[in-house]
């Protein structure tokens, strides 16, 4: 497959906007002014893109409702936020191909008369804030951004706006409060952002890979773009590999390809010859799945078919000596620290999950714990504002679904790990 | 603008960054950043500069500046070593790390230096997943981290 998202990235000046344009970057800015907007939409819709943040909404769905939202101005934000743990995936996109970005928020922000976008970079990624703070200024000073775009009565703003370490920040609602200077904590939905967004204005919030596709569609049509990878969900995708394989990293394939072919084609296979244990196939929000399922399809409709998600398809492998009651703990303890307090079951249950898990893991786990932990997640499960008590829970249930026999073991005193 | 405890660079630097904005409170995430840029932390006097700076009451500063984990509220030694310990940095040995921070310069998770030269903070994911174990050290970044590499880093931050 012909690479679209990280076309060029080996050029070491990938990101300096000549080498974009000596790539043919830009051209489907001009091409798409010769749309009409609504037209734009449509080939969005045609090419079955869904956002590629993790939950894998239609991208032209949410292009329709937030045009038919007679409200004015409307914003345009690109979430950069990128903080599910195992993902890496949009960062180099923000760093080495960082016109691809601009060219697709400049064609989105056309395409749904938005004239000012603010892109939430997440404050853990300085280098990316300075990249692309210089990408934008090349992008005003050669006027593929601000007043009169290319002669034509277009204008677009863009501005990088940090985070400050907020995982929940990812979370558009949440990201729009951020943005507004206020804490970040998930709003109740309806209203949806893109009738009451931004300083309550219908904004549009799509994922860096998911903007970054939108020039390739306007070059090559939404059908001809439906027809890589998976038609139920199609598209080039971004797969980012961790943990214990040879050849960790971030590789473009078509959406649908197998975690085997992931992990064993591309990734290398196992580190020092070991054997594969478990997969986390979306970020540590998404159920773990066994070495015995790795011939699934990753991509948004087989993933939940085999009882995870494809999550922002954070692949982290874990090799034969991997404690799973270690990693749940870790990973409990990371949504304990990144819940908001909004609402209590997520707020209360992660501090409980956190502490049982740790009991278990520092051998002091009681008969009785892991119903206990099935008793609370099931209390959070569907119960909170937004999806990260559910993730949490989520993540619990997985990890019991398959791995529940080394919790049993660690409360019987009888795991090789004693105490991690 | 109350000019405040702040450069005229930071000042002029603020006031470019609001007028891209449509209030002056969507500036305030910023304003935190350039605070913490020039002072090192943010104090209670700083965050009140800040207020007057955005025309906001100092609770609104403070009560969005303590939901966010990288703004500092107490003063930090000169480097601030922020070490990634979840899942794919645990697979590849970052509690090692942590461990070895404690035994060789006596740095605690959440602690300074007592001669003010480091301080160490865990992070949640910093994205550098697949060339894990990873840190940023102020705002540079290093990845592929073993004990001997990172004290050779280290060695670098006086």
């Amino acid at each position: 497959m012909e690479r679209v998202l990280l076309k060029n990235i080996e050029n070491p000046n990938s990101a300096e906007i000549d080498e974009y344009l000596k790539a043919g970057g830009y051209r489907n800015v001009s091409k798409a002014f010769d749309m009409r907007p609504e037209d734009i939409i449509e080939e969005v819709k045609k090419s079955g893109l869904r956002g590629r943040g993790g939950a894998g909404f239609p991208t032209g769905m949410k292009w329709g409702f937030a045009i038919a939202d007679p409200k004015f101005p409307k914003y345009l934000i690109c979430n950069a936020d990128e903080g599910e743990p195992g993902t890496f995936k949009d960062r180099p996109i923000l760093e080495r191909n960082p016109h691809l970005l601009i060219e697709g928020m400049i064609i989105s922000a056309y395409a749904l008369k938005a004239e000012y976008g603010y892109i939430y970079l997440r404050a853990e990624y300085p280098k990316a804030k300075e990249i692309l703070d210089r990408a934008i200024r090349q992008a005003y000073e050669r006027n593929y951004l601000g007043e009169n775009i290319l002669g034509r009565d277009v204008r677009f703003h863009l501005t990088v706006h940090q985070g400050a370490g907020a995982y929940i920040c990812g979370e558009e609602t949440a990201l729009i409060d951020s943005l507004e200077g206020k804490r970040g904590q998930p709003r109740n939905k309806p209203p949806f952002p893109v009738n009451v967004g931004a300083w309550r204005m219908p904004t549009i919030v799509n994922n860096v890979e998911t903007l970054a596709n939108i020039p390739y569609i306007v070059e090559i049509g939404g059908e001809a773009y439906s027809k890589i990878g998976n038609p139920e969900c199609p598209g080039p995708k971004l797969y980012c590999v961790s943990g214990h394989v040879n050849r960790p990293g971030v590789y473009e394939l078509p959406m649908g390809t197998t975690l085997r072919e992931i992990i064993y084609t591309h990734a290398g296979g196992i580190r020092n010859d070991k054997e594969l244990k478990a997969v986390i196939p979306g970020g540590v929000s998404t159920p773990v799945l066994p070495a015995s399922m790795i011939d699934c399809r990753m991509d948004f409709v087989s993933m939940p078919k085999a009882g995870s998600m494809l999550g922002s398809a954070a692949v982290i492998v874990m090799d034969e000596t991997v404690c799973m009651v270690k990693v749940m703990h870790r990973i409990m303890k990371f949504f304990e620290h990144e819940s908001c307090g909004k609402c209590t079951p997520c707020r209360e249950g992660t501090g409980w999950l956190r502490r049982i898990l740790e009991s278990i893991e520092k051998g002091n786990g009681r008969p009785g714990d892991i119903e206990l932990l099935r008793d609370i997640s099931e209390d959070m499960m569907g119960k909170t504002f937004c999806p990260l008590g559910d993730g949490a829970a989520g993540a619990l249930r997985g990890m019991l679904k398959h791995f529940e026999y080394e919790f049993e073991e660690h409360i019987a005193g009888r795991s090789r790990c004693k105490g991690g | 603008m109350a000019r405040g405890m702040f450069s005229e660079t930071a000042i002029k630097e603020l006031e470019e960054i609001r007028r891209r904005y449509p209030d002056s409170r969507a500036a305030l995430l910023p304003a935190l950043h350039i605070a913490q840029r020039e002072f090192g932390w943010l104090s209670d006097d700083v965050m009140r500069s800040v207020a007057r700076l955005l025309n906001l009451t100092e609770a609104e500063v403070k009560g969005t500046a303590s939901f966010y984990s990288m703004f500092r509220f107490r003063p930090m030694g000169r480097h601030i070593i922020q070490l990634c310990t979840n899942v794919s940095c645990m697979l590849l040995g970052a509690e090692r790390l942590v461990d070895l921070l404690k035994d060789r310069y006596g740095l605690e998770p959440g602690g300074t230096t007592e001669d003010g030269r480091f301080s160490l903070v865990i992070m949640e994911c910093i994205g550098a997943c697949g060339t894990a174990p990873a840190m940023l050290v102020n705002s540079d970044f290093y990845d592929n981290l073993t004990e001997e590499r990172i004290v050779e880093i280290l060695e670098r931050y006086k």
